[in-house]
């Protein structure tokens, strides 16, 4: 197996533009469809950040009138769903379906056309969503979209508190994208169990394959218990049940107890794939490996197994027993331990190496300040009583935006700059990523470290309007500035995507002098991956190579 | 310990926000704030010291520019590290659950003792109500309790039940919130120390005017409670034979207010919406919206959707006079 | 295969969860107490796990006649509980007025062992398309393991309504 850099010739005639969507389509190669999950969720992106500034604009004083509540309440709504299953979500697929393949030496994912499909049904749950802007036909007549929060509880879902039928979209969209979810993690486990190349034990499997491997198994587990809740809905509310009628006996905390089974293991089914972009990075920016790679794969399986367990950490207020509220405090402290691990572990990786400063580091080093920031916030929440304080106020959004974008999107700004060369064939420009990296931290902390303050002075969250005299307009206000500073960020990044793309230099296979498979074929890579099988012997086969004298079988 | 956070909340404690959760002023918000801060306490020394590692690993590993061009020696892990750095988030997780665990059995279901109020909190969509069922009131938005004197306590319990969608009770200086959700009574107890007027808000998304359901509680000395609870045990004032303030009753009489509205002693007795008998005994209307004056009456009544909108009080598109008149009734209402 | 069963016991979980939770809690109506034991469809269903079973080994035999006869009564078995499901049901409407709305045992009742009902119906339309390929001939030795692959389906529909029947007709009344 040879490292080359090829800029392979131009042999075909042009295809014609309707024959290159055509391809795009029907593809069922995971490089394509794990590019259209990217494109589609950066969309979404685009659309939630939209959802984020009005609301942001609404706050930035008391007693605003930038939009009625009904728009404010579809508003957020449709952000947190939005954001979560039709950015997040589709982000952390095409990353793990681009990516896995390619790291374990295979030529596809082990079922592609089930991959495809699961794809389209995602791109579809995003649209039917959407729909509901036009074709809601809710009480309110204002555009319809559904504003019964992300967390849709009941028994405000029911067509009691929800006529029309936004919360249906809501609830069909999810549905379907749900499906899509468990055909994409199908394909990930048994491409992970069934699809290695010779000599790659699960030992030696990159990090960023064993994380992709405990996130889909996640899926499995979690996504299925909003599936039932949504079917139990959905019965509720076209069939007259009563599984969440609370006149008839049934129970509003059943609904919660349904949601939060999913909802807290879906948090880790986002952050877990950030984990495995840091894993990857910051060995390769530090020159070293990555520091107990056993320890790192126990812990993340055993974050894995923990978070099934501590999903009513958020229904603290709801008036559990005592020993119910303290069971789910033991459980959360006990996450924080493995996890608390990793990010040791990542700091043993930089301690003692040669730290490089691009852009994919930058945001990885961002990454491990804000992680570990947003993880002790979790631990403040994690103490039922002061959560009986902190708990649907902005503290909360704080910490959850802590972890979602400056943990999680900034670990995948790092994946974007490291694997762009790979994926484009080019080199992005770095100029321009660092302008995104300060625009966007600036922005980043600006909005959200503020946003703590006004949680601890009493200000709930889901409000569209509230009072002054209560010490939250200076906060607010800082909190909307910052999201310029965010948006010019994101401006920044799409344009050095756009540019870089035809403009930029070219990259050859391994421009970052890395270690993992993915960099030994061409960049982009064919439709075949790899033009021969590849062999390993260890977990880092491209040191092995760069490195006869000292290869790293020799100390696994 | 104690002394300490007394001191602390007196350093932190910004007349500025009336809604601080680090300024309380009733037991269960105060065992919160001390657990508070030794959570505080542990989480920010974390923060501290790891934070500096990474910062120095950062600083004094970054590559230079006089960089032989070697890679570093590779170190693939270490036992005893690895076993410390496990041990040592582990104990302080064991010592932050079991403070947490004290605290949380300290708080929730204590009996009431002998000298409690208790008090009948209902959630609705977008209001309070608040029944004392030993005291015989019944009233809305405004909660009334009695000051407590930590040498002989004379907490106030709530019932906590809701009439349709989820709500949640949230008085940041007085506790923690607890929710209101159908057909799952909960219970919470507050015991200020010192008398005032506490803000809060609904904490549960409820539906489009949940930014609006405000709370207010107003602690008063014993004396001041007794006679709040005299004037609001006593059925509605008649109104006087002016013209305008009986004609607006009969009005009110015969349009659809009183299927949704009580007044005590009149043949007004709905329970979809609050409670009218001591009307003007209030500060505000709509669960905190507006001063209860005159003209804001005027306008609540003529159309509820210009202060709240999405409310669900209906507009009964009375004319001018029959505004006037009903307005000058409701104000006869003490 | 198993990650699909792993994800649909999941859903289930949580539906029997809720039939649980639920016990005792309608305010009014019908309870459980009205319903009948279906043994003999349960009989059947469950002997269908042995009957595909067969097929599948006469198939990786290489006995395509045996294999196409045992689906045949597997699907026949599976049908027969469909049957036995959908006149259960007419009674309850009908004679005894329990429908999904009326109460919420009829509530989770329904959804409960209608969501597995429907899992059964995917299974039989699964079992009778490769029985129609069988027909004409397409499935042989070499597709055994594929046909496996489907009986683990088959398999797991009835463990899960030997779950169902325990809470449902055993501990729900």
């Amino acid at each position: 197996m040879s490292i080359i850099s090829v800029n392979l010739p131009r042999t075909q005639p042009a295809i014609p533009i309707v024959d290159k969507l055509h391809q795009w389509v029907i593809t069922v190669d995971h490089k394509r469809l794990g590019l259209m999950y990217i494109f589609y969720a950066l969309s979404f992106l685009v659309f939630g950040g939209i959802e984020a500034t009005i609301m942001r604009i609404q706050l930035i004083r008391p007693h605003n009138d930038f939009v009625s509540p009904q728009v404010f309440n579809q508003m957020f709504t449709m952000h947190g769903t939005t954001m979560i299953f039709f950015a997040a979500m589709p982000l952390v697929f095409g990353f793990a379906n681009y990516l896995v393949p390619l790291m374990i030496g295979a030529r596809d994912m082990a079922f592609p056309r089930l991959n495809a499909f699961s794809f389209w049904l995602t791109a579809l749950g995003g649209i039917l969503l959407y729909f509901s802007v036009i074709g809601g036909y809710g009480l309110y007549g204002a555009g319809n979209a559904p504003d019964v929060g992300w967390f849709a509880y009941a028994p405000l879902t029911a067509r009691t508190f929800s006529p029309g039928h936004s919360t249906d979209f809501w609830t069909l969209s999810l549905l379907v994208s749900g499906f899509g979810s468990i055909g994409t993690a199908i394909n990930i486990i048994a491409t992970v169990l069934c699809m290695r190349c010779p000599g790659m034990t699960l030992g030696r499997m990159p990090l960023l394959v064993w994380l992709n491997l405990t996130m889909a198994g996640l899926v499995i587990l979690a996504v299925s218990p909003l599936t039932a809740a949504q079917i139990m809905l959905l019965v509720d509310r076209y069939l007259g049940g009563h599984f969440f009628d609370t006149q008839a006996g049934g129970s509003a905390v059943v609904w919660m107890h349904f949601f939060w089974v999913f909802g807290h293991p879906e948090v880790y089914v986002l952050v877990i794939p950030a984990f495995a972009f840091v894993s990857e990075i910051i060995p390769v920016f530090s020159r070293k490996a990555i520091f107990g790679y056993p320890v790192m794969v126990a812990a993340t399986v055993a974050i894995g197994f923990i978070s099934v367990s501590v999903w009513a950490h958020h229904m603290f207020t709801v008036g559990m027993t005592s020993f119910g509220n303290t069971f789910f405090v033991l459980s959360t402290m006990a996450i924080a331990v493995p996890t608390g691990i990793k990010i040791f572990n990542w700091l043993a990786t930089m301690w003692g190496g040669k730290i490089h400063f691009r852009a994919p580091m930058l945001f990885c080093l961002a990454f491990l300040f804000q992680f570990l920031t947003a993880g002790l916030t979790g631990i403040m929440l994690s103490s039922a009583p002061f959560n009986w304080q902190l708990s649907n106020s902005y503290f909360v959004v704080a910490h959850f935006h802590y972890v979602i974008v400056g943990a999680i999107l900034f670990a995948l700004f790092g994946a974007f700059y490291y694997w762009f060369p790979k994926a484009s064939g080019r080199m992005y420009s770095e100029r321009l990523a660092k302008l995104h990296f300060w625009l966007f931290i600036i922005g980043f902390h600006l909005t959200f470290d503020f946003m703590h303050v006004p949680g601890i002075l009493g200000m709930p969250r889901r409000i569209y309007t509230y009072e002054p005299g209560r010490g939250w307009d200076a906060w607010n206000l800082i909190v909307t500035i910052g999201v310029l500073f965010q948006a010019a960020g994101i401006l920044a990044f799409v344009g050095n995507l756009l540019w870089s793309y035809f403009q930029g230099k070219t990259a050859g296979s391994d421009p970052w002098d890395a270690w993992t498979l993915e960099w030994s074929t061409h960049s982009p890579p064919p439709e075949y991956n790899f033009e021969t099988v590849p062999v390993v012997k260890s977990r880092r086969p491209l040191w092995d190579i760069k490195h006869p004298e000292d290869p790293d079988w020799k100390y696994e | 310990m104690s002394t300490l956070s007394t001191a602390i909340s007196h350093l932190l404690h910004r007349p500025s926000s009336p809604t601080d959760i680090f300024a309380p002023v009733s037991t269960p918000a105060k065992s919160i704030f001390d657990l508070s801060l030794f959570v505080l306490g542990i989480t920010g020394g974390i923060f501290v010291i790891v934070a500096a590692l990474l910062a120095y690993s950062a600083i004094r590993f970054r590559k230079r520019k006089s960089d032989n061009g070697g890679e570093p020696a590779q170190v693939y892990g270490s036992l005893q590290v690895e076993l410390a750095w496990t041990l040592t988030p582990v104990l302080i997780s064991v010592v932050l659950f079991l403070a947490t665990a004290r605290v949380i059995f300290q708080t929730q279901h204590p009996t009431p003792p002998p000298g409690a109020i208790e008090v009948t909190v209902i959630g609705h969509q977008f209001w309070w109500e608040y029944r004392y069922p030993g005291l015989k009131v019944v009233t809305a938005n405004e909660l009334h309790v009695p000051v407590s004197d930590p040498a002989h306590p004379t907490p106030t319990f709530l019932n906590l039940y809701s009439a349709d969608t989820d709500h949640s009770w949230w008085v940041p200086r007085l506790a923690g919130k607890t929710d209101l959700i159908p057909n799952h009574p909960n219970s919470m107890w507050i015991d200020p120390h010192e008398t005032g007027l506490y803000l809060g808000q609904c904490a549960q998304y409820c539906g489009t005017q949940h930014a609006k359901m405000l709370l207010r509680v107003y602690v008063q000395s014993p004396e001041d409670f007794a006679s709040w609870v005299q004037e609001q045990r006593q059925t509605a004032q008649t109104a006087p034979s002016d013209g305008t303030a009986s004609e607006g009753r009969k009005i009110f009489e015969s349009v659809a207010c009183i299927n949704c509205h009580t007044v005590a002693g009149t043949p007004a007795n709905g329970r979809f919406g609050p409670d009218l008998t001591h009307l003007m005994s209030r500060e505000t209307i709509a669960s905190g919206v507006a001063l209860n004056t005159r003209e804001n009456l005027r306008r609540w009544i003529e159309n509820p959707n210009t202060l709240k909108p999405g409310c669900l009080m209906p507009s009964m598109g009375l004319n001018n006079q029959q505004l006037d008149a009903v307005t000058a009734y409701l104000v006869s209402l003490r | 295969m198993y990650c699909l069963i792993a994800a649909e016991a999941a859903i289930f979980v949580i539906l029997i969860v809720a039939y649980l939770f639920y016990i005792g809690k309608s305010l009014s109506g019908p309870t459980p107490a009205i319903l009948h034991v279906p043994v003999l469809f349960t009989v059947c269903l469950l002997s269908s796990s042995l009957t595909i079973h067969a097929a599948v080994k006469a198939l990786s035999r290489g006995n395509d006649r045996a294999f196409g006869f045992w689906l045949l009564v597997t699907i026949v078995l599976g049908a027969i509980f469909l049957v036995g499901t959908a006149f259960e049901w007419r009674h309850l409407i009908h004679d005894e007025g329990l429908t999904i709305q009326t109460n919420l045992f009829g509530t989770t009742y329904y959804t409960l062992v209608g969501l597995h009902a429907f899992h059964v119906t995917v299974g039989l339309l699964a079992l009778a398309a490769v029985s129609i390929f069988g027909f004409f001939g397409r499935v042989g030795k070499a597709d055994a393991p594929r046909v496996d692959v489907l009986s683990l389906y088959w398999h797991f529909v009835d463990v899960v309504w030997v779950v169902v029947f325990t809470v449902v007709y055993g501990i729900g009344r």
